[in-house]
């Protein structure tokens, strides 16, 4: 209990010490001023309050922080997820547009080219591809409906795409120049080496039939012959990837041009005329298509410029039915036929020659004209080139 | 005042608690507050005489009351800063207050009325009393003053030996109990 009541004391009198010393401080602080007449009550009250100041204000600003920083994070947060889901749609935006810009482009060119090239074409959409694995088919929404026929040409400003293996009233079904069952007859640019393209079921088509001893060069363009009678001459078929030599034909590995930039919009060539092969391959620009190689009144080839087998043996048999006073096609069934076997005198007449030997068989196109409808269209049978001739014969104005 | 030693000493130390007169409590430590203003005017060697810190000693000591002692040091203490020039209210009275405070905290605990106690007492609490002066001067005033411990020391022995004679003599003003 003394105990006690002695702490209590003892707390009692520091009090009274503390606060008998406490106002003689303050008596002293009011009184005194230093050197630039300042009170030091008001020195030691600022000195007194402004540490207190700085740590309240060290703490309200660290909890502000804390705070505000935590919105931030958190507004940062929802303003990542939202760019980054607006950065998503962009992309995706982005993309469309590019897919836009590209199928404009394509289109724009699909026109430019269907106003420039002299064939008659019709413009068609690939809207399915065919069933099988190594099948290289595709459908186009053009049909027998819009005049379309088996047999016919499907190209794109880049170059030959197939060929039309079925019509039907509102779609079509093309072979691709890669499939497997796919040839055609082909020219080389510099050297007019001619074999027959045919594809492999993958990206990259052959040149068959090439001897070993003609020159093809890595980066070369081959274009089509026209010795096919699907495909007019002149159209870009594909770029020489590789060279192997063998015997007895090269192995020619050729990238086809048609199927460069992917396949939305062909052309379907309803009435092909033959082109020039130009001097200079495409350099990722639509292919320039010069004249026709031969317009005029009998269609017939230029002279030193016998056209293809086929048409030479056409033309062989008219000079027959006109010696022999012969008229194809109004005799009667038993009727005695001409004899093929006489000797034409005409100098300068192209002689008969053997049947090509590659693949490429001379079908004759819906699309292509008859002598008598060359003259109205213009459309002639394009001559026949063989290695050594010229490159480019003398097209024709019309 | 009296009820409070009282009760918070036991033993022999009750009977030891001494009493004054009012005008005694009073009068001695005006006159040593005008000693210590008046005289050394005349007399520079009794400036070093530090009357007012030996009375504040003495009654604190013989009182045995730490609020007594703290009163009577802040009294005398905040008077000597009233007549002193240029002194700011309050140095002096901080000073014999924390004085007071622990003379009479000392004198709560020991007998103080053996002389050379006193003596010891004197020199300590005067000792005590400028270095605190020195401290307050230059904390709270800026002032840069200095304090010679030599000094201090051998004006600390003047004051204890004045001191021990001081205190006879204030003893014979004692109430008898």
């Amino acid at each position: 209990m003394d105990t006690l009541l002695n702490r209590n004391r003892g707390i009692r009198n520091i009090t009274v010490l503390l606060l008998v010393i406490f106002g003689q401080l303050v008596l002293i602080a009011v009184q005194v001023r230093n050197d630039q007449d300042v009170r030091m009550v008001r020195i030691w009250s600022v000195t007194a309050i402004t540490p207190l100041a700085r740590v309240l204000e060290t703490a309200r600003d660290g909890t502000a922080g804390l705070f505000r920083n935590y919105i931030l994070m958190h507004d940062a947060r929802e303003d990542n997820r939202r760019l980054q889901a607006e950065v998503d749609h962009l992309k995706m935006e982005n993309q469309f547009l590019k897919t836009e810009l590209s199928t404009a482009d394509r289109a724009k060119a699909l026109v430019a080219f269907q106003q420039q090239t002299q064939s008659k074409t019709i413009a068609a959409r690939v809207i399915a591809a065919g069933a099988g694995v190594t099948s290289k088919v595709v459908f186009v929404d053009r049909g027998s409906g819009s005049g379309v026929e088996k047999g016919m040409a499907v190209v794109t400003p880049d170059g030959i795409v197939g060929k039309v293996i079925a019509a039907y009233p509102t779609a079509s079904e093309v072979m691709l120049v890669t499939d497997p069952e796919f040839a055609a007859g082909v020219i080389s640019q510099k050297n007019g080496v001619v074999g027959t393209l045919k594809g492999q079921g993958q990206s990259n088509c052959r040149v068959d039939y090439v001897p070993a001893q003609e020159k093809v060069d890595r980066g070369e363009m081959f274009y089509t012959s026209g010795d096919d009678r699907i495909f007019p001459k002149g159209f870009p078929a594909g770029v020489v990837r590789a060279v192997n030599a063998g015997m007895p034909y090269q192995e020619i590995l050729l990238t086809p041009t048609g199927l460069a930039h992917g396949l939305e919009a062909v052309l379907i060539v309803l009435e092909g005329v033959h082109q020039a092969i130009p001097e200079a391959p495409p350099a990722n620009a639509p292919v320039y298509l010069g004249k026709g190689p031969a317009s005029g009144g009998e269609a017939s080839p230029p002279a030193g410029s016998p056209g293809t087998d086929a048409d030479k043996l056409v033309e062989k048999y008219k000079q027959i039915g006109a010696a022999e006073n012969h008229t194809f096609g109004v005799g009667l069934p038993g009727s005695k036929p001409p004899d093929f076997n006489i000797k034409l005198p005409a100098p300068g007449a192209p002689a008969a020659q053997p049947a090509p030997a590659h693949d490429a068989a001379p079908i004759k196109p819906p699309g292509t004209p008859k002598p008598a409808d060359g003259a109205k269209t213009g459309a002639v049978a394009p001559p026949a080139r063989r290695a050594g001739e010229p490159q480019n014969p003398q097209p024709q104005q019309q | 005042m009296t009820e409070y030693g009282d009760r918070y000493l036991v033993g022999s130390q009750r009977e030891q608690v001494s009493r004054f007169r009012v005008w005694v409590l009073f009068l001695i430590p005006l006159a040593a507050i005008l000693f210590q203003v008046y005289v050394p005017r005349f007399f520079d060697f009794l400036g070093y005489l530090e009357l007012p810190l030996l009375v504040t000693i003495y009654f604190a000591l013989m009182r045995r009351s730490q609020i007594w002692g703290l009163f009577t040091g802040a009294v005398i203490g905040l008077a000597q800063d009233s007549l002193s020039i240029k002194q700011p209210l309050g140095m002096y009275g901080i000073v014999k207050t924390l004085v007071g405070y622990f003379a009479a905290s000392v004198g709560l605990r020991i007998d103080v009325e053996h002389s050379i106690i006193r003596f010891l007492l004197a020199f300590f609490f005067y000792f005590f009393h400028q270095f605190l002066y020195w401290v307050l001067a230059r904390g709270l005033l800026r002032r840069q003053l200095p304090f010679e411990i030599k000094l201090t020391l051998m004006l600390g022995l003047l004051n204890a030996i004045v001191g021990v004679t001081l205190f006879y003599f204030l003893d014979k003003l004692r109430e008898e109990a």
